[in-house]
């Protein structure tokens, strides 16, 4: 279990004067919210094991508003937890008692879009695919596509550099944006980068992305829009193991085509999502491969047949390539599906987040067997298979403490594992509180007390989205950045 | 990656040092942004090979002080390349060639033409280790090529000049290399009407993934002469054999304009070699030159804007090259067009004077740079690795 410090008394007993403070730093009666009733769908996030009320709530709808409320949360100590569409599934978002959440998702407008610069202003509160739609008329796209894009706000993306299923060719949300409006813990109101690429000076905007909000607010975001490709088209296809399916994906890389994705299901994710979706999946395949490519029709046939080639020197015992852009969203359909399908088979899961190098992939996957046989829990393997992003999804009962406790130590024993064999502990969600204690198995203590100074050099009193990334430490915030 | 003797002596070296320290690594680039007083060189040349290449994982590996060539040449011959392209800017800098480290390209985050379309070297570094004004050695990021764990110093270190900590090994995400290139070159077009087509291209399904115009004076530094005494508008597109051939036949259509040529793919690589390597950059000896990022649209304007100083387009008009008289004047001329268009600076050569003088990058906003002085301090708290080579003072 992870456990939160103490909240800071004196501002609990204060509640009153701070929420009038909020009160007078948004314009808006309704963008503070008190009262137990409608605070409760703050409580959590993607990560609903951890529950915790939040002192309240501010719903600014301006950068200035949220300038305003981090100038009185600032002046007064109290501690700010911001939150976009609540999808985390790090619990980067969970509030703790005494701090206030500054929710941005009422700052969804999208401020501008430049064709002949190939960008977009937007605010946070803009939804991942609120983006691609208002541009997808004029041929273009907003590349990284996290599974819950429909819901999750680009502020969320930039602060957990969020990925998706077709880094391998356009990048996570760090290689696609050019500029960012930020509103620093004391707040001030600055710009960073803008419709240009590469500023001069420190790379403030690598940065502040994936800085999981410990860094500063971010208000508004200059994002790249790409044009779509002509076309894309998906195959699939099944092998009789592991160590097959993954001896095909190197073959694939070395053959020098970067396929738009390369995504890999293990046998029990190909039966969920089959269950579900009715894709078609190989339901003898102990491991299947999505496969996409881009270009014109013919280019895609070319691809294709040259895929086709690849994957028939590895046996496969199914193969089927999509002769249609219907016949791709149907293999699709599966993928896109699986948290929905594993829903189905168990109510309770966690989809953890490693990374690992690819060649590693068979012996993780033996592994992570046989701590599902020990931990007597199902978990389903959904991987990246062109960056080596691993995503185990472990069933569980929630109605059964035990079986969550066993789940949250299978879920870190799989962490470990991944830094063990060279890989890292989250690819795409973040760190949040779930990963949090785990951190010391990535880095030495001195390497972790550099971040913290970092931190430190733009949140000096350890304000912004506390207990979360660093390990605790007593007292909280004691590393200066100087 | 892995701890080095070499990288354990810099360690102690920076800890015990007491006074200021010139960090580099062959000491190419040392023309660019301010000069450093420093009474000591730590140098990371004695740091050098290649620690892991797995070439089925797009990942490789090599210390500091490898020299470039040295990388991209078991690259090749694994038909994978460098994804940001990194210049050679030997010519511009007066320097040696082939003598760069990677720890130098990835200190400066230089990318060349294909940046536009696939990310600048800071896109690309998975890994880092780094000796830290501490003289604690420090790593960030690893050798997969996706990971959110913790902050990201890999890119606060990439393009800092060796003034927050001191490079030792670094971990890039490598791609396949094309199997070809080709160009589609459209001679005589002003430089807005360039920026047009570019930004036509750039915004086209076709992948395009280099976008340049060269007036007439810098076309004549090409290898290659094309349409003598006419500005050239080159467009890139790297795939397939077929693919290329496909593709710039079919932008060529859409584009519309009369009398394009489409070079071949040794021609191409020919060409944007100089291109990358600024080598088609119009100079006196003796002039300044500065880089200026934009929005590709303004290119066009912030070149006509600095008088008496030549220049060229890449990245679709977003990178603005200019040389020119190494005066104040020439400075705050190109400090004012690129301000007026919202973007950013670059002095990469002058004379000491002028790069004493003057803002080498734009200031930054009076919260920011404290900020920045107190990340300065966080890394390099007794402000002892390159002193004063970004920001006077710091």
């Amino acid at each position: 279990m992870i456990t939160l410090p103490d909240p800071k008394t004196d501002v609990m007993a204060r509640r009153d004067a701070v929420i009038a403070g909020l009160r007078a730093a948004v314009a808006d009666e309704e963008g503070v919210i008190a009262d137990p009733i409608s605070l409760k769908p703050y409580e959590t996030d993607g990560l609903s094991a951890y529950r915790q009320m939040p002192l309240a709530v501010a719903l600014p709808e301006t950068t200035e508003e949220v300038a305003a409320i981090m100038r009185f949360c600032h002046a007064n100590g109290v501690r700010v937890v911001p939150r976009g569409a609540g999808t985390s599934l790090s619990g980067g978002a969970l509030p703790m008692a005494d701090a206030v959440v500054v929710g941005l998702m009422r700052m969804n407008q999208i401020l501008d879009i430049n064709y002949p610069d190939r960008c977009a202003t937007v605010q946070a509160g803009v939804t991942n695919i609120g983006i691609t739609n208002a541009v997808s008329d004029a041929g273009f796209f907003y590349a990284p596509d996290p599974s819950s894009q429909l819901a999750c706000m680009i502020g969320g993306n930039v602060n957990m550099n969020s990925g998706g299923a077709h880094c391998l060719k356009y990048g996570v949300t760090a290689n696609n944006l050019l500029g960012l409006k930020i509103v620093t813990v004391d707040g001030e109101i600055l710009d960073i980068g803008g419709e240009h690429l590469d500023a001069a000076g420190y790379d403030w905007l690598g940065l502040l992305t994936g800085s999981e909000g410990q860094l500063a607010l971010v208000t508004e975001i200059t994002v790249r829009i790409l044009r779509s490709p002509e076309g894309a088209r998906a195959m699939l296809a099944g092998f009789s193991s592991n160590e097959i399916a993954g001896a095909c994906v190197d073959s694939i890389i070395s053959s020098g085509i970067i396929p738009v994705a390369l995504e890999f299901m293990d046998r029990p994710a190909i039966h969920a999502c089959e269950a579900f979706a009715h894709a078609g999946y190989p339901l003898d395949a102990e491991a299947m491969l999505i496969i996409e490519v881009e270009g014109s029709v013919a280019e895609q046939d070319d691809l294709l047949a040259r895929l086709t080639a690849i994957c028939e020197q590895h046996h496969p015992i199914s193969m089927k390539v999509s002769q249609s852009a219907e016949e791709s969203l149907a293999i699709w359909k599966g993928r896109k599906g699986a948290f929905g399908a594993i829903g189905r088979i168990s109510p309770d899961y966690l989809c953890m987040d490693g990374v690992i190098p690819t060649s590693k992939l068979p012996d993780v996957l033996r592994r992570i067997q046989e701590m599902s046989d020990s931990y007597g829990l199902k978990v389903a393997n959904i991987f990246h298979a062109g960056d080596g992003n691993l995503h185990p999804l472990i069933m569980f009962d929630a109605n059964d403490p035990s079986s969550f406790h066993r789940a949250e130590t299978f879920g870190a024993d799989i962490l470990k594992l991944c830094v063990e064999v060279g890989g890292c502990l989250t690819g795409e969600h973040g760190v949040g509180v779930e990963k949090r204690d785990l951190m010391p198995f990535q880095f030495a203590e001195h390497e972790l007390e550099q971040q913290r100074r970092i931190k430190s050099a733009f949140d000096p009193d350890w304000l912004l989205n506390p207990s979360k990334v660093f390990p605790l430490r007593d007292p909280l915030a004691l590393p200066r950045a100087a | 990656m892995i701890p080095s003797e070499a990288e354990t002596a810099i360690a102690r070296r920076v800890a015990a040092a007491r006074e200021p320290l010139l960090v580099q690594g062959a000491g190419t680039k040392s023309g660019i942004l301010r000069p450093v007083q420093a009474a000591l060189v730590i140098t990371t040349t004695g740091l050098t090979g290649i620690t892991l290449y797995a070439p089925k994982e797009l990942i490789i590996s090599a210390r500091a002080g490898t020299p470039l060539h040295e990388i991209e040449r078991p690259l090749a011959e694994h038909g994978q390349h460098l994804i940001a392209e990194p210049p050679d800017l030997s010519t511009l800098l007066g320097t040696g060639a082939n003598l760069q480290t990677l720890g130098g390209v990835v200190a400066t985050n230089l990318s060349g033409p294909r940046r536009v379309a696939w990310g600048a070297m800071r896109d690309h570094v998975m890994g880092i280790r780094a000796v830290t004004g501490r003289g604690e050695v420090i790593h960030s990021g690893g050798r997969v090529l996706k990971n959110v764990t913790g902050l990201d110093l890999c890119k606060l270190l990439t393009g800092s000049h060796g003034t927050l900590g001191i490079i030792t090994e670094i971990t890039l995400k490598v791609l396949p290399a094309p199997e070809a290139a080709g160009t589609i070159v459209i001679p005589g077009l002003d430089a807005g009407k360039a920026v047009e087509a570019l930004s036509a291209a750039l915004g086209s399904p076709y992948g395009v993934s280099g976008a340049t115009w060269l007036p007439a004076e810098a076309a004549a530094l090409l290898p290659d002469q094309i349409a003598p005494g006419r500005s050239l508008t080159l467009i890139r597109i790297e795939d397939f054999t077929a693919s290329v051939l496909y593709r710039t036949e079919k932008l060529r259509g859409e584009l519309g304009f009369p009398g394009v040529e489409i070079l071949t793919d040794a021609a191409s690589r020919t060409l944007w070699r100089a291109v990358r390597d600024v080598r088609v950059l119009p100079m006196a000896d003796g002039d300044g030159v500065w880089r200026v990022s934009v929005r590709p649209s303004s290119g066009s304007a912030v070149l006509r804007a600095v008088a008496g100083a030549s220049g060229y387009l890449d990245w679709g008009g977003g990178l603005v090259w200019f040389a020119g008289p190494p005066t104040g004047a020439t400075h705050r001329a190109i400090e004012t067009a690129a301000r007026s268009a919202g973007g950013t600076w670059t002095l990469m050569r002058g004379p000491d004077s002028l790069r004493n003088a003057v803002n080498v990058v734009p200031p930054e906003a009076a919260p920011l740079a404290a900020i920045t002085r107190r990340v300065k301090g966080a890394m390099d708290p007794r402000g002892i690795l390159n002193p004063g080579r970004i920001y006077a003072g710091l």
